[in-house]
C-alpha cells in the first residue's frame, strides 16, 4: 500500500467503516509509515479538539431573546390546512 | 490506533409527536423543538456566515421557515436533518449577499494545492490545546476553519462538530455521500495541516510553537 491509497482511506479509517481486511492492510502500512502514522494521529486530534472546542456557543440572554422572538412570530402565524 | 467516537444522538422518541403537534398549531410543542436545536443552529450559522448578527438571524428565519412548512416534512429523515437543511440554506443566502462577488456554492469542486497530500508531517506535542489559553485557542481554531471554502467548512461542521452521520450530512446538504467523504477528507487534512503550525512539537524548550509559515488563513 502507499502513502497515497492510505489517504484516501484516512476518512473511513477514522470512522471506522470498512471491511477487515482493508484495515488490516490499513494497519499493517501504519505500523512502519511514520509519516502516515503521524498524519493519522494528527488529524483524529484534529476532530477532537474542533469537537471539544465549544466554538460558537450561544449565550443565555441572546438564546431567550432569540427564542422569545421564534415563539411570538410563530403565534403570529396562521397555521392552516394542519396534516 | 483506534477510531473516533461519533457523537450522533439517536432519534428522540417523542420528537415525532412533537412535529405532529406543531402541525396542529401547538406553538408550546414546536417551542420544545427550539430548545432542542437552537445551539446548534447557531453554531452551524456561524460557522457558514462567519457572522455574528448573521448567525442570529439564521437562527430565526430558520425556526420560522421550518414553523411554517411544516406540512412538508414528511418524516423520511430526522426533524433536526431537516432543520439544519432549512439552516445552511438560509445561511447560504447571508454569506452570499455579503459577498456577492463569490460564487458561492457547496458543491464547487475547490482544487487547491494542500490537497491529499499533506506537506508538513512533524509530530505534534502530547497535549498541543494546552499549550495555549483558552482564548489563544479559540482564535487560533477560529481563524483556522475559516481559511477553508464554506463547502468544506460546512461538511466538516455537520460531520465532525455537530456528529451528523455521512448520510445525514449528504442528505441536509443534498449532496451525494461520495462528494461528502471526499469533501471531509479534504477538510480534515487541511484543517490538519494548517493547525500543525501551531501544535507540532518543538526541539527545544518550551515555549509556545510559533506559526512555521503563513497566517493559517490564507
Amino acid at each position: 500500500m502507499k502513502c497515497s491509497d492510505f489517504l484516501q482511506e484516512l476518512t473511513n479509517y477514522l470512522d471506522g467503516v470498512m471491511d477487515d481486511q482493508t484495515k488490516t492492510e490499513l494497519e499493517g502500512h501504519l505500523s512502519w509509515c511514520h509519516n502516515c502514522y503521524v498524519v493519522c494521529d494528527t488529524t483524529k486530534k484534529t476532530i477532537e479538539i474542533y469537537r471539544d472546542s465549544h466554538l460558537y456557543e450561544l449565550p443565555d440572554d441572546l438564546r431567550g431573546r432569540l427564542r422569545s422572538a421564534i415563539v411570538s412570530k410563530c403565534h403570529g402565524h396562521k397555521k392552516v390546512d394542519p396534516a | 490506533m483506534s477510531t473516533i467516537e461519533t457523537k450522533v444522538s439517536e432519534p428522540v422518541s417523542d420528537e415525532l409527536a412533537l412535529v405532529q403537534k406543531a402541525k396542529g398549531g401547538d406553538v408550546s410543542a414546536f417551542e420544545e423543538l427550539v430548545k432542542r436545536y437552537d445551539r446548534n443552529v447557531f453554531r452551524i450559522a456561524q460557522h457558514i456566515t462567519q457572522n455574528r448578527e448573521d448567525a442570529e438571524d439564521v437562527v430565526q428565519d430558520a425556526f420560522l421557515k421550518a414553523y411554517g412548512n411544516l406540512n412538508q416534512f414528511q418524516g423520511q429523515s430526522k426533524f433536526y436533518t431537516w432543520l439544519v437543511r432549512i439552516a445552511v440554506n438560509e445561511a447560504l443566502m447571508k454569506l452570499r449577499r455579503r459577498r456577492p462577488e463569490r460564487m458561492i456554492s457547496l458543491d464547487e469542486e475547490v482544487k487547491t494545492e494542500e490537497d491529499s497530500v499533506p506537506r508538513e508531517v512533524a509530530d505534534w506535542s502530547p497535549n498541543p490545546e494546552q499549550q495555549y489559553s483558552q482564548a489563544e485557542l479559540r482564535e487560533i481554531l477560529t481563524k483556522t476553519i475559516q481559511g477553508l471554502p464554506p463547502g468544506f467548512r460546512t461538511v466538516f461542521v455537520l460531520r465532525d462538530v455537530e456528529g451528523l452521520s455521512t448520510e445525514e450530512t449528504a442528505d441536509a446538504l443534498e449532496l451525494s455521500v461520495p462528494a461528502v467523504k471526499s469533501r471531509l477528507l479534504r477538510a480534515r487534512l487541511q484543517l490538519r495541516e494548517r493547525l500543525s503550525r501551531y501544535f507540532q512539537k518543538r526541539d527545544s524548550g518550551n515555549g509556545k510553537a510559533k506559526p512555521t509559515s503563513g497566517d493559517g488563513n490564507s
